[in-house]
């Protein structure tokens, strides 16, 4: 499906989690394409493949992820991009995702440990974030947010939302909470400026 | 399930679809920036920009035109350079986060949150 000829912004959110933690069924669920797959290279050394003439030796390797799109409308698209937690992916952030609206780092309560790296990378970053807990139906044990917020050391003016990203008003939602969030950070911003 | 493509990984490839050179002109293109055709692919063009060009006769950002040609982003901006330098495509560029010049970011923020409560 082709985007409007009107079209003229893209804009990006990130969304950040650990295997199997549920990003692309999150993309999906919100996405107006199927979503697709795409892959970067860098070095192993971890700096990025400025010179593609590193490609010709093995010393490289390639970071995927996936991506979706929603017209908001005639002229600005949001670019969803699912992005793995792995220590490696985060020497391509700048290249990548530099001017990017936001983040939503998506957790599974079963493996609450991947989710730390990610949120230290993002401060790190400087790139603004709301948490996303995925409920899958197996999550028998049922931490509350504030259990959750306190395992992550979260601070308390980052929003945490509990989500199932299989459904699309779920998924929208915690679309809107982080960019309600980055709207009330701005305004902020602006009343002091 | 996670499509792999499947002409990622030869490194001579890449090598011969950028015409060996190591660094494309790709200054100011974002996963992002919108592409766009100003022109019809013409006879003996490479394949691969023939195929910017059909996919482009609508707005399509940089990585949709990644996904497509199955190429990683960084040999697919140097194709980009190629056809931006000559003309037959234009790039839009998104709008700067921080430096948002005339209109603040609230203003650009606004317009997302209508945007997706209007999903």
């Amino acid at each position: 499906m082709p985007l409007a000829d009107a079209a003229e912004t893209g804009l990006k959110i990130v969304i950040v989690g650990g295997f199997g933690v549920g990003k692309t069924t999150l993309v999906r669920s919100v996405s107006e394409i199927r979503p697709l797959n795409t892959e970067e290279v860098m070095t192993q050394a971890g700096a990025g493949v400025d010179d593609v003439a590193g490609l010709r030796n093995k010393s490289t390797t390639t970071v995927a992820f996936d991506f979706g799109r929603i017209s908001l409308n005639e002229q600005t698209v949001l670019y969803l991009f699912g992005a793995p937690g792995q220590e490696r992916f985060w020497f391509l952030w700048d290249r990548l995702f530099s001017g990017t609206l936001g983040a939503v780092v998506l957790v599974d309560t079963r493996r609450m440990a991947d989710s730390w790296y990610a949120i230290d990378r993002l401060e790190y970053h400087g790139t603004p974030f709301v948490v996303a807990v995925n409920r899958f139906d197996e999550d028998g044990s049922r931490f509350s947010l504030d259990e959750i917020r306190q395992a992550l050391d979260l601070p308390e003016d980052v929003p945490l939302v509990d989500c199932d990203a299989r459904l699309r008003d779920s998924g929208k939602n915690v679309l809107i909470t982080l960019v309600d969030h980055l709207y009330q950070q701005a305004l902020a911003r602006e009343m002091t400026a | 399930m996670i499509r792999k493509p499947v002409d990622i990984g030869d490194p001579h490839r890449l090598y011969t679809v950028t015409g060996g050179r190591s660094r494309g002109e790709e200054a100011g293109l974002d996963l992002v920036t919108l592409i766009v055709s100003e022109c019809r692919p013409t006879e003996g063009m490479q394949s691969e920009h023939v195929r910017i060009l059909e996919l482009c006769g609508h707005p399509t950002a940089v990585v949709e035109i990644a996904a497509d040609l199955r190429l990683p982003i960084t040999v697919v901006k140097i194709l980009l350079g190629d056809l931006l330098a000559s003309g037959r495509i234009t790039a839009r560029n998104p709008r700067p986060s921080a430096a948002h010049g005339d209109a603040p970011e609230s203003a650009l923020l606004k317009e997302v949150l209508i945007g997706l409560r209007n999903l």
